[in-house]
């Protein structure tokens, strides 16, 4: 019986890569909250999922590159297209879009989804320790 | 790694804050500052802040905050009737500076708020980044 560890851990390496992607972005408008003309931005967590899901998929099989000519395999990075931009809900006259409320409760509810992700993996470790073990 | 690019943001981010808010200490240090002449008197300042666009990525992501600069204000300074003060000119008014206190003290509040918001942040991400580390511990 073969054993993959990726299929062991399932998504949630690549939702906890997500997730402190997210919070980067979170951070950053927060951290814009007073700047003038700054777009609030946010990630769309489905299609950023799925992108990161078929990144970790291709960098699972990677290419070998044995001469300079070889493309190279994608990197791990996640998708441009999954930043998009905030719909403002009350923009102030010096076209700055983020509202620092909101940009809080969307950032300890991102901390908390992380932890949840956290939980799952390291569960996931310790049953695998449990089987290896085997006491 | 995301998560430590946080502490590049809030960090940016504080100091940013932390200039403003010395910007309004400044201010509100010198709302009282009369001098003989309009070109000596102190004029409120306040820091220009822009988004700083990490050039690695391309997708114009992670961005901090930058001063791009102090500009002084442009209001009309207050001519106030004080003939026995020795900084009066020689029609008897100084000059005094054109600080809004009130303003100032909401900035102040304003900035405070933000840089303790932005340190939450840093705690939140310092908690996150070490039980990623105890992963399987």
């Amino acid at each position: 019986m073969s054993f993959d560890i990726d299929a062991a851990f399932g998504i949630h390496p690549q939702a906890l890569a997500v997730r402190a992607r997210r919070a980067e972005v979170l951070a950053a408008n927060i951290a814009n909250a007073d700047t003038p003309g700054y777009k609030a931005r946010d990630l769309d967590f489905r299609a950023a999922l799925a992108g990161a899901s078929a990144s970790m998929h291709v960098n699972a099989t990677r290419l070998a590159t044995t001469n300079p000519a070889h493309l190279a395999a994608a990197s791990g990075e996640l998708p441009d297209e999954t930043l998009l931009y905030r719909t403002p809900s009350q923009p102030s006259i010096d076209g700055n879009t983020v509202d620092a409320q909101a940009e809080y409760s969307q950032f300890s509810q991102n901390a908390l989804q992380y932890q949840a992700s956290l939980t799952f993996l390291s569960n996931r470790i310790k049953n695998l320790l449990t089987a290896i073990r085997g006491d | 790694m995301a998560l430590s690019n946080i502490f590049d943001i809030a960090g940016s981010a504080l100091s940013a804050q932390s200039l403003r808010l010395n910007v309004t200490a400044s201010n509100l240090a010198n709302a009282d500052s009369a001098s003989s002449s309009t070109s000596q008197t102190y004029r409120a300042r306040q820091p220009v802040f822009a988004a700083l666009f990490d050039q690695s990525m391309k997708d114009g992501s992670a961005v901090g905050v930058q001063v791009r600069g102090i500009v002084e204000s442009q209001a009309p300074l207050r001519a106030q009737y004080a003939p026995d003060s020795p900084l009066a000119d020689k029609d008897g008014y100084i000059h005094m500076p054109n600080v809004n206190v009130v303003e100032e003290m909401a900035n102040m509040i304003s900035a405070s708020r933000s840089y303790q918001s932005n340190v939450e942040i840093m705690n939140t991400s310092k908690q996150l980044l070490l039980r990623t580390l105890a992963l399987g511990q």
